[in-house]
């Protein structure tokens, strides 16, 4: 008899798993009509872990995390691009590890070392190849995109003594190109890349004395324009790659001057740069102020007042709103500029050590890491309010797959 | 002292009287604050700031970025005190930054002494 039963009730339960089942999916309209297992990577994304060396995959459309992947090392600092299929995320660490991961798998498909200490990467418009900008040795290395086998070096040689300088503010231009800065040398080099994957050598373009110190630069969304930010003057560089013969030139000479420079504790970014409205929108370095520039003469047109030093200053995908966070020791703060009137129109206050920002592909949500609360904030940006909050251990970066359709990201 | 200026009226030594007292307060509190020990909380605060803040340019474990390695091997040849000292006044013409006003010389100190001996190691305080 209870044999019988036992036998009958294990009989029973995959029957009321396969139920549950059911009725899980029936949740998920999503998931409703796809074959098991399959899915788009439209809506993915990956948040850097920085204390742990891991990071995780989420999706944006049930704002949920989906997997986390160990093992990447040194995170302080990590930047990510992504393949121009968005399956695949390249990781750049701060030791030089180069992580290849594989968002639909979850799994970490490739890594190599391939510097001691670097800063960021960039993938090149075909998407064959990736370049990592190193502070040591100082240069540039450039991979398959495909197997991260090396394809070639170039050492930023500066000086009289062949110095390597650190390099920053690399990314792609259309055409096959790279451009980066370095930062000791006050240079940009453009580096012509485009059948370097079937073997040829990266032909070099250096442009010289762009200024002190340049610690980032960005290329406008239409790959035209490749600006570096100055650190050591009050200005920045700018290439046109349209002109005939590209140059450097000054603009925003003595942004600032008159007024007292504040020490700056951490160095803004200029990757999340905005435009906005046929403006430009980028951190003031040493002041509590984000620049308005004319997109069309690079002349300054105005400045807003906003809470600390800023360090990403980044356009919602329709360009109708700025959010902005700041350095330490102001950096549990976020605000937001409406850009038709540039006035801010709110301020929140997560907590301590807010890092990153992420728009959604069209920008109703925004994703913010507040690291020291090890926590990932989900902003409505209609109607300002909090959707919801994912644990996440010291998170920094948060990057997502549209990426890999943007030139320079 | 800004403060001494401005408020030397016809009846100035009242004042000044008073803010020199507030001088000599200031700093014996100053000297004595930089020999009282940390507390455990505020030793836990520093590793983190170290760590993340100082870290965005020197590498979380001070392995160097844009700002120098701070690594034992690379201070050989500074003292604790000429370290906090650079940590307070900051490198004029490079990035690195004064720290004044957000830590205290003791605070510098004790980070100069853990940055020597390498003990400001990840995990610590995670
Ligand atoms: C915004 C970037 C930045 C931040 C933040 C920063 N530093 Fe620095 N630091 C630098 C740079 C750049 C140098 C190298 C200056 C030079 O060229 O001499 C430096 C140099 C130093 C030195 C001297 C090293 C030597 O060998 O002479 C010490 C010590 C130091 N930093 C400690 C700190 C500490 C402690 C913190 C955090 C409380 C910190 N730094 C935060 C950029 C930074």
């Amino acid at each position: 008899m209870r044999t019988w039963l036992s036998v009958l009730f294990a009989a029973l339960i995959p029957l009321g798993l396969l139920a549950s089942n059911f009725h899980g999916q029936a949740r998920s309209p999503a998931l409703a009509n796809s074959q098991p297992g399959l899915r788009g990577t439209g809506d993915l994304g990956v948040i850097i872990e920085r204390a742990s060396g891991s990071v995780q995959i989420i999706e944006t459309t049930g704002q949920s995390s989906l997997a986390r992947i160990k093992g990447l090392g040194d995170l302080s600092h990590a930047s990510v691009v992504f393949s121009r299929d968005q399956r695949f995320a390249y990781v750049f660490g701060r030791d030089g590890g180069l992580s290849k991961i594989d968002l639909l798998q979850q799994t970490l498909a490739k890594r190599i070392i391939q510097a001691g200490n670097s800063i960021g990467g960039a993938i090149s418009d075909d998407g064959k190849l990736i370049a990592v900008s190193n502070y040591k040795p100082g240069g540039v290395k450039i991979f398959n995109a495909d197997t991260l086998v090396l394809i070639a070096t170039i050492e930023a040689t500066y000086g009289d003594q062949g110095e390597l300088s650190k390099t920053v503010g690399l990314v792609d231009a259309p055409g096959g190109r790279f451009l980066f800065t370095l930062y000791e040398a006050g240079e940009i080099w453009m580096v012509d890349c485009a059948d370097c994957a079937q073997g040829a050598k990266p032909r070099l373009t250096k442009f010289k004395n762009i200024g002190l110190q340049p610690y980032d630069a960005l290329i406008s969304g239409d790959g035209r324009y490749y600006i570096a930010g100055l650190f050591g003057e009050d200005g920045m560089a700018l290439i046109d790659l349209w002109a005939q013969k590209p140059a450097v030139t000054r603009i925003l000479d003595g942004y600032g001057r008159g007024q007292k420079k504040l020490p700056v504790y951490k160095m803004p970014h200029l990757e999340g740069w905005a435009k906005a409205d046929n403006h430009y929108f980028l951190p003031a370095v040493g002041h509590h102020e984000v620049l308005v520039v004319d997109a069309k003469t690079f002349k300054q047109s105005g400045s807003i007042k906003v809470h600390g030093q800023p360090i990403f200053v980044m356009a919602r995908p329709d360009g109708r709103q700025i959010w902005i966070n700041f350095a330490h020791p102001r950096n549990d703060t976020l605000q937001v500029i409406d850009v038709k009137t540039k006035q801010i129109i709110k301020q929140f206050t997560p907590g301590k050590a807010i890092l990153h920002m992420e728009f959604t592909p069209r920008g109703e949500q925004v994703w913010v890491s507040v690291r020291d609360e090890n926590r990932i904030d989900v902003y409505d940006t209609r109607t300002l309010k909090k959707i919801t909050s994912l644990p996440a251990n010291a998170p920094s970066g948060i990057f997502f797959t549209w990426r890999a359709g943007r030139i320079g990201l | 002292m800004t403060f001494l200026r401005p408020s030397i009226t016809a009846n100035g030594s009242a004042i000044l009287v008073p803010a020199l007292a507030f001088v000599v307060v200031v700093f014996t509190f100053n000297l004595v604050m930089a020999f009282v020990p940390l507390s455990a909380q505020r030793k836990n605060e520093l590793t983190n700031l170290v760590r993340q803040d100082c870290g965005s340019c020197h590498g979380m474990t001070m392995q160097g970025g844009l700002g120098k390695p701070l690594l034992p091997e690379n201070l050989i040849e500074s003292t604790p005190e000429e370290l906090a000292e650079i940590i307070l006044a900051g490198v004029p013409g490079t990035p690195m930054p004064p720290w004044r006003g957000l830590l205290a010389r003791g605070d510098a100190l004790w980070i100069a002494a853990q940055l020597k001996t390498g003990r400001i190691k990840r995990g610590n305080t995670q």
